[in-house]
């Protein structure tokens, strides 16, 4: 008896020590420098530094969509910092996870502008998780600017809340109009992601483009985010013989896709949206991916003294070659700090309105314009993938 | 028709990896009247062991079966000490309680690991070796047969039918049979009850590591969640074939395999999952005791 009861006690004891490292790790883990002290509500514009908020998802399924663009804010940082700040203030960034998850983006936002105090908010990728964020953002009047959300509906839902990429009605021409008129194929399927706002987005405005200029969708399958086996919906597609397949996922579902296409003999090309960009990509996808076609923000091949001055610095901080979305994070924050040293002053409204008059732009992902739908207009690339390198095709300007 | 025996093909793969999850549910359940929620985590650890075993013995580099093989073994190893330890620290203590609370014991235990391996792996999906490969294809006309589905079918038989031949020709698997059948009298006749239960365990998460491995060589797409679905879709193959029975859990998985693909292959993609719940909920209003299970009446 004596023993049992020993023995419990060891056990539990173990089981509790594993939950307590747990929960030490779990502190460490926002990965920014700053943490961010959350002394009440600091008045962010009367001190000497000015308070940026991010949200991004630096772990879950899209990790490499938040490390990226976190890289590229960062970098923004700390040149406007080294350049001595904006109105002469430092910048500090206070960075938060939100693994991939909208609820936890929307508390991730709460925080920020509630404790942190933040002036503005850079964030997110995943047009889900920005339309979480935003109407926070919006009830209390804090700029938000989003790098790389595609879907049209995030900078409906307020006049603060902008973006610095296309939307997804651009985008979806972008690849339509290359597929009929640069791939010459008027067959088309497409795998969409049904639990994903942009995919399905972006699937429809491909499909509209794409009919209107004498193409077929010869058929329209859907898939969830987190399923591996998609050889069902392939094998239907495959026997529909189409020319070309639509799949507007991200990239972890992608290569499991294309992996499996060039399985069952699907031997066309892939095509998507700027959703595909990532390292990981080419890892999951291996040689499947090869003859695939994408629309992005950037190109690293473009040889604009502003990207290659960009891909240098980036090099410079990080040893390697920055993605679209690094691009979209470092140009979200400069316009930010742009408008903010134009403003009338550091309050809401103005930097709002500055932002708003945000006119030629000249970023790493093009030249940019705000619209007034606070939506960026600038031209896409289209980029093909070639033995784990992304080759840019072209350009399409708006 | 070649759309129809490719979904076929496609079924009886998907399904044999669902075996070979819900092998272990069914040998717990047998054994102990415990769900063992925590088995679908089991196999998520043989996904990392067999990615990790790969990585520092760079089976990679010279991909052959037997490096596939050696994965395997590893994984399987790995998992066999999770299951043990699992019923050890965990459920052993609990042996005279209420099952409920050994129940929720095994929901804890599955989040548990799930969480714990977001931390240890981190939580962004992680690329499996590839381990072992085949250069092309077999292919009748349009029929597409991936070598690797082909060799993932063959071990998941060969070690159902390893698994049969213990259950029903060795001494632990009598044993086995004694202790599901009862408890108390088989700890009368001499049968050690707990290490017979440590024995099952170990052997069902042998196989859930198993599976982890043939996941990975087939979906090269790892992450910490990924036991959680096919967990409770092996569970409803399980409770489908009969619960406790272990041809049952093998039909019930296959089953499960050939209808999710038709389904998504003809009819709605979206519903992929829903069918394994639907499945669930008809066959414990209809046939609580499953395909084979058989009725058992209450002794007073």
């Amino acid at each position: 008896m004596m023993k049992n009861a020993i023995r419990n006690t060891v056990g539990a004891v173990l089981l509790g020590a594993f939950a307590l490292s747990g929960a030490a790790c779990k502190k460490a883990a926002p990965p920014s420098g700053s943490a961010g002290d959350g002394q009440g509500v600091a008045q962010t514009a009367s001190g000497d530094v000015i308070r940026i908020g991010e949200v991004g998802s630096m772990t879950g399924s899209e990790a490499t969509f938040g490390t990226s663009t976190h890289k590229g804010i960062e970098l923004a940082v700390k040149q406007v910092n080294a350049a001595g700040g904006v109105r002469g203030k430092k910048i500090e960034l206070i960075s938060l996870d939100d693994q991939g998850k909208p609820d936890e983006a929307a508390t991730a936002a709460t925080k920020l502008i509630t404790q942190n105090g933040v002036s503005a908010i850079l964030g997110e990728v995943a047009s889900s998780r920005s339309m979480a964020m935003a109407p926070i953002a919006q009830n209390h009047k804090v700029i938000m600017v989003s790098p790389s959300s595609t879907n049209p509906k995030v900078t409906e839902l307020g006049d603060y809340v902008f973006r610095v990429c296309f939307i997804d009605p651009f985008q979806g021409t972008v690849m339509a109009k290359y597929a009929l008129d640069n791939l010459k194929i008027k067959k088309v399927a497409i795998l969409r992601d049904v639990k994903n706002d942009y995919s399905v987005g972006l699937a429809n405005f491909f499909a509209e483009t794409f009919k209107k200029g004498g193409g077929e969708i010869v058929i329209d399958q859907s898939y969830s985010a987190g399923d591996i086996d998609f050889k069902s919906q392939l094998t239907a597609i495959r026997a529909k013989a189409p020319e070309g397949i639509f799949v507007p996922g991200y990239y972890t579902e992608v290569g499991l896709i294309a992996r499996q296409a060039r399985e069952l003999g699907v031997k066309v090309p892939l095509m998507g949206g700027d959703g595909w960009d990532s390292p990981k990509l080419k890892e999951i996808g291996g040689e499947a991916m090869n003859n695939s076609y994408f629309s992005n923000h950037y190109s690293s091949e473009d040889k604009s003294p502003v990207v290659q001055e960009f891909i240098t610095q980036f090099k410079a901080a990080y040893n390697e070659v920055p993605d679209g979305l690094s691009a979209a994070g470092y140009d979200a924050a400069k316009i930010l700090f742009d408008a903010m040293g134009r403003a009338k002053s550091l309050a809401s409204n103005d930097i709002r309105e500055a932002l708003a008059a945000t006119k030629d732009y000249p970023g790493v992902t093009g030249k940019i314009m705000i619209d007034e739908k606070r939506n960026a207009v600038k031209s896409a690339v289209v980029l093909k993938v070639e033995n784990g390198e992304f080759r840019y095709q072209t350009t399409v300007n708006p | 028709m070649i759309e129809f025996a490719q979904h076929l093909i496609n079924g009886f793969s998907l399904g044999s990896i669902y075996a070979l999850i819900a092998l272990g549910y069914t040998m717990v359940f047998g054994i102990l009247q415990l769900i063992n929620f925590a088995h679908g985590d089991v196999y998520m650890l043989g996904a990392f062991a067999g990615m990790y075993a790969s990585r520092w013995l760079k089976l990679d580099q010279e991909p052959s079966l037997s490096a596939l093989l050696a994965a395997i073994g590893i994984a399987m190893l790995v998992c066999a000490i999770a299951g043990f330890l699992i019923e050890r620290l965990a459920y052993r203590p609990l042996r005279r309680a209420p099952r409920i609370n050994v129940l929720i014991t095994a929901v804890g235990v599955s989040l548990f690991l799930e969480f714990s391996g977001q931390l240890v792996f981190g939580s962004d999906p992680k690329f499996f070796p590839q381990i072992f490969r085949v250069s092309g294809e077999w292919s009748l006309g349009e029929l597409k047969v991936n070598p690797i589905q082909v060799i993932v079918f063959v071990i998941a038989l060969s070690l159902m039918a390893i698994l049969q031949y213990i259950i029903f020709r060795t001494r632990l698997g009598r044993a086995m049979r004694a202790v599901s059948f009862s408890h108390e009298l088989a700890s009368l006749m001499g049968i050690p009850t707990d290490r017979v239960i440590s024995y099952t365990f170990m052997l069902g998460s042998a196989l859930a590591g198993a599976a982890g491995v043939l996941v990975g060589l087939t979906y090269p797409k790892i992450e910490p969640l990924m036991g959680v679905l096919p967990g409770l879709k092996a569970f409803v193959a399980a409770v489908f074939g009969g619960i406790g029975n272990v041809a049952g859990a093998v039909v019930g998985a296959m089953t499960l395999g050939l209808a999710e693909e038709f389904l998504v292959g003809y009819w709605a993609p979206t519903y992929r999952d829903a069918l394994a719940f639907s499945i669930l909920i008809l066959i414990l209003l209809f046939r609580p005791t499953g395909i084979f299970g058989k009725g058992r009446s209450e002794k007073v």
